[in-house]
């Protein structure tokens, strides 16, 4: 390649990769293919929390809603973007913005003191029935809408490290005095505090920073992506296994099929590879209640399979799989999980 | 002047800005569709089967929840997949048979529905082979043509 062509070819490149960046990046629809499928076409909430509330986006600076969209929250559903250029999420904020008739409110990052020992004493009277007595928040995803729900909305975790990052002490203060309209957020002056009763739980609020890092942010060892067990059976017999395992361990029984079944012309599915479907119904209304994203992994599937040389039993692996929904509060129930898989599994196969 | 070394590097470099992932490849794919459920389910398995893939079952998770005494709105999962590719990779790959075939969350959301499904190409991190790699890939490109499709719709 002669260095004219290539110089000519590199301008090109340098020119359509600023082109691409210079161009005004489209906030509707970056919205709407990020966001919408949680907050709601028009921030009205779902998965995730409402957005267009008045009351939400009139007490919080641009800042903190591209730093939100930036680091996500850590373990509380909200992912981070960190993909998203900052001309996509500027776009994505604007967006926002529209939804109120308001100006966003200037940032100002000053520290606010307070007496952290009263504020404690404070939050855990005024807080920490919703927030958690550590602000870890409430439990669940965003908003009542397909299942029931303990609250309204979830509130936010006030120790995560992606809203302390976001947040200012100005705007936890703004919160606290004027109170959410929409949520069950009240005004700390309409409940009798004071302006220095307000500063002191800012203080406290504020160290949660230095505390250690909070649970919502482990995440569980990772381990193989599947559970697999040889068995001492034939096919037919672990099958056969397997079906008593499941109902050992209170689980109903709900189909057992061939993995091409439905796939292939009835009759020449291949009878070596079963799968057996059971649920815990009680376990999975729990698991959907704290994210109604869970139901990817449940019912509960194990394949028996037959490759000629032996027969393994096989499922995933919960533990690996619960950081994808970036919610901890599923660690608990992917670790039970995975016990009961373990244990189904190593039942049919002994 | 400019070295081959160096020029090559900086080819590369422009190609591979040229065909970066787009943002948004999260781990989670979800699309929210502004239909009710009977519309949009009905809509996903017609779009799914235009994509060249057979719809092998739908599981009815609402039922079983209420008929077990849990309030639920419409849920349901959606299992599909191309035959002759479950075929070969349940022979090849008998690792990946616990996530085959591939699945959609269906729920509804009041007069809307969402979809759910995990991103293919977050199988690359559990099974990290060049071949199946370019699998997911493709799979993750029919995915999100479908969510469009029916986003869209």
């Amino acid at each position: 390649m002669s260095h004219r062509r290539f110089a000519a070819l590199l301008s090109i490149g340098l020119l359509t990769a600023h082109a691409a960046t210079a161009a005004p990046a489209d906030g509707a629809g970056l919205y709407r293919e990020h966001c919408a499928a949680c907050h709601g076409r028009d921030g009205q909430g779902g998965v995730g929390v409402p957005l267009a509330l008045p009351a939400f986006l009139d007490s919080v600076d641009d800042k903190f809603l591209r730093e939100t969209i930036r680091r996500g929250r850590p373990g509380r559903v909200m992912p981070a973007f960190g993909r998203l250029g900052a001309g996509e999420i500027d776009a994505i904020v604007r967006h926002m913005r529209g939804w109120s008739s308001r100006p966003a409110p200037p940032r100002d990052e000053a520290r606010i003191a307070g007496d952290r020992a009263r504020g404690a004493r404070l939050y855990a009277a005024h807080c920490a029935a919703c927030h958690g007595e550590h602000g870890e928040g409430g439990h669940g995803t965003g908003v009542t809408l397909s299942r029931p729900r303990r609250q309204p909305i979830l509130a936010p975790g006030l120790n995560n490290p992606g809203f302390l990052a976001a947040a200012t002490d100005t705007m936890i203060k703004t919160t606290l005095t004027r109170g959410r309209s929409g949520t069950p957020m009240r005004s700390f002056l309409e409940q009798g505090l004071r302006e220095r009763d307000i500063d002191d739980v800012v203080a406290f609020v504020r160290g949660f920073a230095d505390a250690p890092p909070p649970e919502a942010t482990r995440v569980l060892e990772t381990e193989t992506p599947v559970i697999v067990r040889e068995s001492a059976y034939d096919l037919d017999e672990t099958v056969e296994k397997l079906k008593t395992a499941v109902k050992a361990a209170n689980m109903r029984l709900i189909r057992v099929q061939y993995l091409d079944e439905g796939l292939v012309p009835e009759g020449k599915e291949d009878k070596r590879q079963v799968i057996v479907y059971s649920c815990d119904f009680p376990f999975l209304n729990e698991a959907l209640k704290i994210d109604p994203r869970v139901g990817l992994f449940l019912p509960c599937r194990v394949t028996v399979v037959d490759d000629g040389k032996r027969v393994r039993v096989m499922s995933i692996n919960p533990k690996r799989l619960s950081a994808i929904f970036n919610n901890a509060e599923l660690n608990e129930l992917c670790e039970r999980m995975h016990q009961v898989y373990v244990n189904i599994l190593e039942e049919s196969v002994f | 002047m400019i070295g081959t070394r160096l020029r090559h590097l900086i080819l590369a470099a422009l190609a591979l800005g040229a065909f970066a992932a787009p943002a948004g490849a999260e781990e989670l794919m979800m699309a929210r569709v502004d239909r009710a459920f009977p519309e949009a389910i009905t809509q996903l398995q017609a779009v799914i089967r235009a994509h060249g893939y057979t719809v092998s079952r739908v599981q009815r998770v609402d039922v079983g929840l209420t008929a077990s005494g849990y309030a639920t709105a419409e849920y349901r999962v959606v299992f599909y997949g191309k035959p002759d590719e479950i075929h070969a990779l349940s022979r090849s790959h008998p690792e990946l048979i616990p996530y085959l075939p591939l699945m959609i969350v269906v729920m509804a959301e009041n007069e809307e529905t969402v979809l759910v499904s995990l991103n293919p190409t977050k199988l690359s991190q559990y099974f990290p082979d060049a071949p199946l790699g370019r699998q997911f890939a493709r799979w993750e490109q029919d995915l999100r043509s479908v969510f469009r499709a029916v986003a869209e719709h």
